[in-house]
Parts: structure tokens; sequence; C-alpha cells
């Protein structure tokens, strides 16, 4: 057998890189090495990367290979490395959540999930970018500058996850962390052709997740094949004692869900009201198809109808804000990240060192939702916002209960749209909120969700995604719809979809 | 200012309380944080306590315990599900800028407790006792009086951030009158008293781990409608929530009898001078935005767990009272003396730790109330323990010090020095009752006032107090005064 070159490495699932390490055809300081390589040849132009940690991957790598040599008895994803969103606390590496305010932040501890994942010993490459706090759909309100889709530079990756969808979609990473507040995760899956899965709401601990939105703020994998989600999720759930809304009981079966692959029976719902208008035909097309190949594979589709969608949105974007607007209070220059003098105030009080700094700190979309959600709960109009939005919440909640009482699970396109133009949607906020229409409501019910690739949009050639929701602690279900669609999908294209996705090496990029 | 009875001649008072307990857990609300007073500042902290991004609370099972045994022992009902909210409002010593505090759903609601004053009982509503988290402590530096104007620069202390804090809220006292300021006293007193005997909390006002705000209104007599209140802050000694609504009290009926109007303000106590000055002043605007924290799962304890809890409490304070009273033979005024001095427990412990119930008595209302009030602290503040003052008494029991020598060992120890038996062995202060010193001190005596020692000869007994005195000032008070006179009545009778 001829080696493993970097390029094999580098394109190969995280589950065959495993598989890899063990048998000794690759070791993780080669792996490591040779997505740092690629980091370094692709990121100039993809900018899915905040910060760069070769010297520690490096280190964790040569250490598992060290462990491996003695015989230790390794976790199956032990040297595989991967990319963090950052947004997630990371000791001694840069977390900025996309932020100026946090700019130059080391935390003094690690989150649970990558305590866990340092545990495991998968080398950490490195932060990826993301809308600031994760408050977007597009990564262009990074404080640090956008991240570029790598099937079109020119195009947004998604967002506010938009860092890790485009990393492993560029090959720069096997597998990353995202966090899905209304889809982060979902959303740039979709559009960069890529897996990504929100698990049920409190199956992954959120301590030392920067928090958004902290009833709607969740934990989970991105990758290239629905098996690698499942062998990460697997990795990072389970009960955490330091997050009072994490669920104690063990993580469903997601990696045995994924190598089952079997959907004869299942019950398929259509969501009726998320589809038609507004989405574009390419979308719905691909769409369709899959829905077609998972009857052909045994499967039962049903309509179900989820009349309190509708008002999802306007719910989410009363939630969302009130309680970003309490979480982001903590940025105050008092004890950490930025400080700025007011000018021309040698006496400043706290108070107006404050008001500086949250006034430079803040992106613009930053300041719309913490005003928004300062307004929301305000007294006086507390009842009329927040107050009717959780009355919504639970109807939305109720929705999802009924519909399951059809299906196993339900389906729709994860966006309406494609990747849209870097610069597009950022004078319309409203245009840009309106790409979460279909992931919004799995987290306002707390339900899981995955988006998969469903094909090429035949109008513009780029990504659409799949997604698949389940009841609440029932994420196993989405693996086994996942994985059996992408195998059908993979056996129409001919190999992944990311295969066809443009080359991107250095002389292409000069 | 006019005086309290002619306050009370046009007006009638309201008073009510808002008491803040500072829990004896061992770790902090919403992390593994100690809560040991006196650390070194800001070494009690971690990410959670410090509100660093990405951090969040988990309940101190301990603390909702505390709370609970503390709302059953007021008499009040326990919420079958409550929840937390957050406290949004901007201050450099609230590390998320939010305060974690139970808002519309506390733990505990409607109860009451019976006052017993000089005049008789008056009963307390309790309206409600809930959890929160302490903030962070300020130290302003520079400004004149400790206080943020004026200073050039502040020092936070985040130790104090995320203790947990019961919050104890009366209803309004309509009943006192005139006894407005003594019931207040007596209500916080024993409230003071069934915290420490649940054990909950070490209730030490001047370190801050009780701190009571006071609510004073006026009414017209005869009015039923409440007038506009002031919060009055910073009152750290029982004796200063008397003051504190007292002089309260007489400011307002200054303010309406010349026509003015009160201001719904918070008021800040000055010990020294005995009067309250304006603080901020309450307005609506003041909006903190409450909302359900979603970081935390609502709290509701099963009622096995509350009727568990209901099998701990302590006696109620009263039948305590009575049987204690019945069984050291206290007088009615002695006992109340002792409540009143805040003295209960402290006796209780001195009796436990073996003193006799008088000698424990005259103990912490003598000498030791003395000394309080020389100190302006409370008797529980003064750095003596109740097993020591049984062990200085059992020093007297056993003639080993006079009472003129007791007085000076408890010098020593209240200047910590350590216990009466390592006071009396550095200080040598034990009287001496070794009969050849005494008998070689008596012989000098007598040789150096002859004629004193003719007069007693001469049956005089009655002269010997001088020679004892002079074997007394000869051993500098160390003798056993009793021994002396019986040496000089051998030697002479
Ligand atoms: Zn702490």
């Amino acid at each position: 057998m001829t080696p493993l070159s970097p390029a094999d490495v580098t394109t190969m699932s995280a589950s065959a890189l495993a598989d890899a390490l063990v048998a000794g055809d690759v070791s993780s300081a080669e792996a490591t090495g040779a997505y740092l390589d690629r980091i370094a040849a692709v990121d100039g132009a993809v900018h899915a990367f905040l910060h760069v940690d070769a010297d520690g991957a490096l280190a964790t790598a040569a250490e598992v290979d060290r462990r491996r040599a003695a015989g230790a008895d390794l976790h199956p994803l032990a040297g595989v490395p991967l990319a963090v969103k950052d947004v997630v606390a990371t000791q001694g590496l840069p977390t900025t959540a996309g932020s100026r305010l946090l700019q130059g932040w080391v935390p003094p501890y690690d989150a649970t999930i990558v305590a866990r994942i340092r545990a495991a010993g998968l080398p950490v490459l490195g932060k990826t970018n993301m809308d600031e706090f994760a408050m977007g759909s597009s990564t262009e309100h990074s404080a640090y500058g956008p991240t570029h889709n790598p099937w079109d530079l020119d195009r947004i990756p998604g967002g506010s996850g938009g860092g890790s969808a485009a990393a492993v979609a560029a090959f720069e990473a096997p597998l990353a962390i995202g966090t899905d507040t209304g889809g982060s995760i979902r959303q740039p899956a979709a559009i960069t052709g890529t897996v990504g899965v929100k698990p049920t709401y409190g199956g992954v601990s959120r301590y030392g997740l920067i928090a958004l939105a902290s009833s709607l703020d969740q934990a989970g994998p991105v990758t290239r094949t629905v098996l690698d989600a499942a062998l990460l999720h697997e990795l990072i759930g389970g009960h955490d004692r330091l997050d009072s809304t994490s669920i104690n009981a063990p993580t469903p079966a997601v990696v045995a869900a994924a190598h089952r692959a079997d959907v004869a029976g299942m019950r398929i719902g259509v969501v009726r009201e998320l589809g038609g208008e507004g989405y574009q035909p390419g979308v719905r097309a691909r769409f369709d198809e899959a829905l077609a190949l998972l009857t052909g594979a045994g499967a039962e589709v049903v309509e179900v109808s989820c009349p309190h969608f509708e008002y999802a949105l306007a719910a989410y974007y009363l939630i969302l804000p009130s309680e970003a607007s309490s979480n982001l209070a903590r940025f105050d220059a008092m004890r950490y990240g930025l400080r700025v003098w007011p000018e021309g105030k040698p006496e400043a009080s706290a108070e107006d060192v404050m008001l500086a700094t949250r006034a430079a700190g803040f992106g613009d979309e930053a300041k719309r939702r913490i005003i928004l959600g300062t307004y929301a709960l305000s007294s006086g109009y507390y009842d009329a916002y927040y107050g009717s939005a959780q009355k919504v919440r639970t109807l939305i909640a109720r929705d999802f209960e009924q519909a399951f009482t059809h299906a196993d699970v339900l389906v729709s396109p994860t966006a309406p749209t494609t990747a849209f133009r870097l610069g597009e949607k950022l004078d319309d906020p409203l245009a840009m909120y309106l790409n979460d229409i279909a992931t919004i409501p799995a987290n306002l019910a707390g339900v899981p969700g995955i988006s998969l690739p469903s094909g090429l949009a035949d109008e513009d050639g780029l990504p659409a995604g799949f997604q698949a929701l389940a009841p609440a602690t029932h994420d196993d279900r989405l693996y086994r719809v996942g994985a059996t669609l992408e195998a059908l999908l993979a056996d129409r294209w001919g190999g992944p979809l990311l295969d066809r996705a443009p080359v991107l090496t250095g002389e292409v990029l000069a | 200012m006019i005086s309290y009875e002619e306050a009370l001649q046009t007006f009638e008072p309201v008073i009510g309380l808002e008491v803040h307990v500072e829990l004896g857990t061992v770790s902090k609300m919403f992390c593994g944080c100690a809560t040991e007073f006196g650390a070194e500042p800001n070494s009690q902290v971690c990410p959670t306590c410090l509100g660093l991004p990405g951090s969040l609370p988990v309940l101190n099972g301990a603390a909702v315990e505390s709370a609970m045994r503390i709302g059953l022992a007021l008499g009040c009902s326990i919420a079958e599900w409550c929840r937390f909210a957050r406290k949004n409002y901007f201050y450099p010593d609230m590390p998320k800028n939010f305060q974690t505090s139970q808002y519309d759903e506390p733990i505990a609601y409607e109860g009451a407790v019976d006052v017993e004053v000089d005049a008789g009982t008056v009963t307390v509503g309790i309206e409600r006792a809930h959890m929160e988290e302490d903030t962070g402590k300020s130290l302003h530096v520079g400004g004149a009086t400790g206080r943020i104007h004026g200073a050039s620069h502040s020092l936070v202390d985040y130790n104090r951030a995320g203790i947990p804090l019961i919050e104890i809220v009366t209803k309004p006292v309509t009943g006192a009158d005139a006894r407005a300021p003594e019931v207040a006293r007596a209500y916080v007193g024993q409230l003071r008293e069934l915290l420490l005997a649940l054990g909950v909390s070490d209730v030490r006002m001047e370190q801050g781990s009780l701190r009571c705000d006071a609510n004073v209104s006026l009414r017209p007599r005869g009015s039923d409608v409440l007038g506009t209140r002031t919060e009055t802050k910073n009152v750290n000694s029982l004796r200063s929530i008397e003051r504190a609504v007292r002089h309260e009290i007489c400011r307002q009926a200054e303010v309406l009898l010349a026509g003015e109007r009160v201001v719904q303000e918070t008021r800040h106590w000055h010990e020294d001078t005995g009067v309250t000055t304006s603080g901020r002043e309450k307005s609506d605007a003041e909006d903190y935005r409450y909302f359900p924290e979603p970081d935390l799962v609502p709290v509701a304890p099963s009622r096995e767990w509350v009727d568990r809890l209901r099998a701990t409490l302590p006696e109620p304070p009263h039948a305590r009272r009575a049987r204690l009273q019945q069984a050291w033979e206290f007088s009615d005024l002695e006992m109340r003396d002792v409540v009143g001095a805040g003295a209960l427990e402290l006796v209780d412990k001195t009796i436990e730790a073996g003193a006799a119930p008088q000698a424990a008595r005259k103990w912490w209302l003598t000498e030791l109330a003395r000394r309080a009030r020389a100190d302006g602290v409370e008797l529980v503040e003064l750095p003596i323990t109740p097993g020591q003052v049984a062990e200085l008494q059992a020093l007297v029991d056993a003639g080993r010090v006079n009472d003129k020598l007791a007085r000076q060992v408890l010098e020593g120890v209240l200047a910590g020095e350590g216990s009466p038996e390592q006071v009396v062995a550095a200080r040598g202060l034990e009287v001496v009752s070794d009969d050849g010193a005494l008998g070689a001190a008596v012989d000098r005596a007598i040789a150096s006032n002859p004629d004193v020692a003719a007069k007693i000869r001469d049956g005089k007994v009655a002269a010997a107090g001088a020679l004892i005195g002079a074997v007394m000032k000869e051993l500098r008070g160390q003798a056993d005064a009793g021994r002396v006179r019986e040496l000089v009545l051998q030697r002479l009778g």
C-alpha cells in the first residue's frame, strides 16, 4: 500500500482518519501537520480561523502518538484534530466570540466540551471565526472580518458559525465545534455542503460557551459526514454538573444510529409551513428529490402542520435579544477585555468607562439586539413582548408535540436559499433574519436538528441543505435519517458532495 | 427637631424591616468557592462568581435547605415551585451586571413572628423570605468618608460576590405605635436569636452577615392610608435600629408638620451623629428588567423534603425562653434583661459549659455588657466565648482568683491573650493561698502596724480590715482575703 499523502489525509472523513491512526497508516503528528499546512495554504483566502495553535495541536498529537505506541487505551477519535468556534472558552487560547470587546482575552478555564475533547486527545487546531457573539447568519458581523464560502469566495459561509463550517468544507479541519442558537450550526452547514447537528437542548453542556441566549444556545458537531457528527456528538454530549440545564441521562445512541442507517418503516413528516414561498426553486427541488429517495428506502412520508411556526421568528427576535441584553451586560471593561477611556475625561467614573467601552466595543448588530432586548424587558412592555414571546414558544412546543404524534422526524430545507453574496444583505437585517426561518423553531422548542447536503441548486450550483428534526432526547433518529440519505445521495453523485467543490490551492487562490 | 412624644401626638408610625442574612454555608450560592470572612481580597473566586464569559451557576442545595428552614421557622409556607430571576443593573461590584435573585417567586412566603417587648407581644407579619446572591464589596479610596463621592479610585473584592443571602421582608407593622422603635429592635434581635438557633448563619452585624434596612412611614392618627416611606440603610447594630427608627419618626414628623412632603428615598444612618441623611432617590425610573434566570432550573422542593426539614426545627423561641427561665430559676425581670441584651444564647452556652445560671447571667449583663457598651458593639461581637466565661467562673468557684483578679483575667482574654487559664499563668494572677507566704506577709503587717494589732488583741475584730488591706497591698491583691483574715485572727485572737 502506498503511504497516505497529506491531501489523502485532509480529504478523508474523521472516522476514516481515526481508523488510519489506529492502523498506524499515519500518525497524529503527520495528520495534524497536514491540516496545519492546509490552513497555511488556504486560510488566507477563506479566513475560517481567528487563531491557529500549531504548537499546542502538534504537542497534543505527539502525546497521543506516544501513548498509542505505548499501547494505551485511547478514545476512538484520539489524534484526530479539530477546530473550535471562538465562542467556546479554551484555557490558554484566545477566545473573542468575534468581538472587539474580548480581543486578547485568554480564558483561565476550559469549557466542559473542550475539557472532554482534550481528555480524549483531539489536537485543537485553533479557534474559528463567527458573527460577533453569534449574532448573525453570515459571519459578516465578526469584528475580525468575514469568512468566505469555499464554494465561492465572494459568498458568505452562513452564520454565526461560518468559520467552523468553512474550515470543514475547505478541508482545514475534519471536525469542528459549532453552537446553534437559531440555526448557527445548521444554516452554515447547509450552504457550505457540510453536516451540522444541533443536539437536544441540555444534551451537550453549555458550561464555557459565551452565552448569547441561554435558553436557546446549544453546542454541536460540524463535520463532513453524518457518522463523524455522531462520533463528535457522543464525545461532547452527556450530563455536566456545571450546567444546571444539562440533561441527567446518557447521550442517545447516535453512533449506533449512524451505523444502522436505515429508515424502513419510519414516518417522515414534511412541515407544511417550512417550504413553499420564499424558498429558492433549486433548494426545493433538491429537498423533494431527497424525500423521494427516503420513500424509496422504505420511509413513509406524511405532511404535518405546525401553525404557530409562523410566529417563531417574531418570538425568537424578542427572546434572544432579551436574554442577550442581560448576558452581554458583563462586558463592561471592569474586569477583563477591552477598556476604552472616554475622550476628554481624565477623571472618568466607572460608569463613563463602561459607556465608552461598550459604545466602541460592540458592533452594530450587537447594539441593535441589546437595545431591542432592553426595550422588550422594560417594565410596562414585558408582558406585551417577552411575556407574549414565551407564550408563542409554548405553542410552538405544542405544535412539535402534535406533529410528533404523526411522524418520527420532521423535515424541511435547512435554509430557504443558497449562499448569498458578501454584503448583499448587510444593510437589511430583516432579510438576514429570514435565513433562519426553518431552523429557529427547533431552538425555541429545544428539539434536536441535523442539516446535511441535499445537492447543488440548479440556479447557482451552490449547496443546499436538508434538515431533519426529532423529539427532544431522540437525537439518534436524526442520524438514522441522515446516514441513510447521505448514502443514497453519495450513490447518486458517485461520491460526497464536497468532491465537487472548487479546488482551493495556493495557485488557484493566487 | 421635635421630640418623639410630640411626633406621636399627631402621627402613627408604620415600620417595615428588610433583613439580609448571609448564610453560613461552606460554599457560595452558585459555585464551589469558600465563604470564609476576612480572607485575602479576591482569593475566594472562580469563573462563575467572577462572571467570566461562559461560566454558569449551579444552585447550592445547602443554601436552599437553609432558606427553607428559615422560612419554616418564621411560620411561612414553602413554595412548591419557584424560580430565580435576573435583576439587571450596572455596578462594578456586580460581576455579571445582574444579580441572580428571587423576584416574584420567593421560596418562603406568608409567615408571622410574635415579638416580645416590655409591654407585651406584637405580631410581625412576614411577607417573604427569598434567596439571592451577594455582590462584591467596593472600597472607595481617597474620599473623606469611604463613600464614593470624592474618592480617587475604588477597589473591589469579589470574595463576597455570590455568598448566599436570604432576604426576609416583613409586612408593614401597624400595631406597634409608640413602641415601633422598640419593636424594630426586638424583632431583629429575636430574628437573630432564631437564626443562631437554626445554625444557618453566624449573624454578626458588624461583619455584615446580618444587614438591616428599616422602612419608616407616618400617617395621621386615625388614617388607614400608609404614608410615604423612607428606607434607612447602614443600620449595623440592634441599638442603632432602635435609634434610627426613632430618629426617622421625629424627622418625618417635622417635615410633615412643616407642611412639606416626605421624599421616597434611601437614607443612610450615621451612628456617630445619630441622624439619617438622604441617599439616592427611589423613583419609578429604576427598572431592573427582571426576567426568569434561564441558566437555572426551577426549585421544586418535595413535600417530603419540607416535612423532613420541619422536623429539624429548633424549639420556638418563646417556648424555649419559658423552659430556660424555669430551669435557670430567673425572675421575669432577669429573663427579660437577658433577652433584651441579646444574651440568651450566650448565657445558655455559658451554663452549658458549666457555669451556674446566676453567675453566667452576671458576667454577661454586668462586666461584659459594660465592656460592649464602651466599645459600641454587641455582646456576641466581644472577642470572648461562652466557654471562656464558664472557665473564668470555674476559677472563681475554685477560689483560684477573687473578683478583682477575675476582672483582670477577663481583660486579658478580651485583649486576646488567650484562655482564662493562659491569662492567669501569663500575668501571674492567681491568688496566694499558700499559708507560708500569707503567714509571712501577715506577720510583717502586724509588725509594721503595732497599734492596729493591739486593738484586735483587745477584741476590736473590725480593725482586722486594716491588716488585711496591708497584706493585700503587699501581695498586689492576689491574696485569698478570707484566709488572710483567718491568719490575722489566729495570731491576734
Ligand atoms: Zn466562585
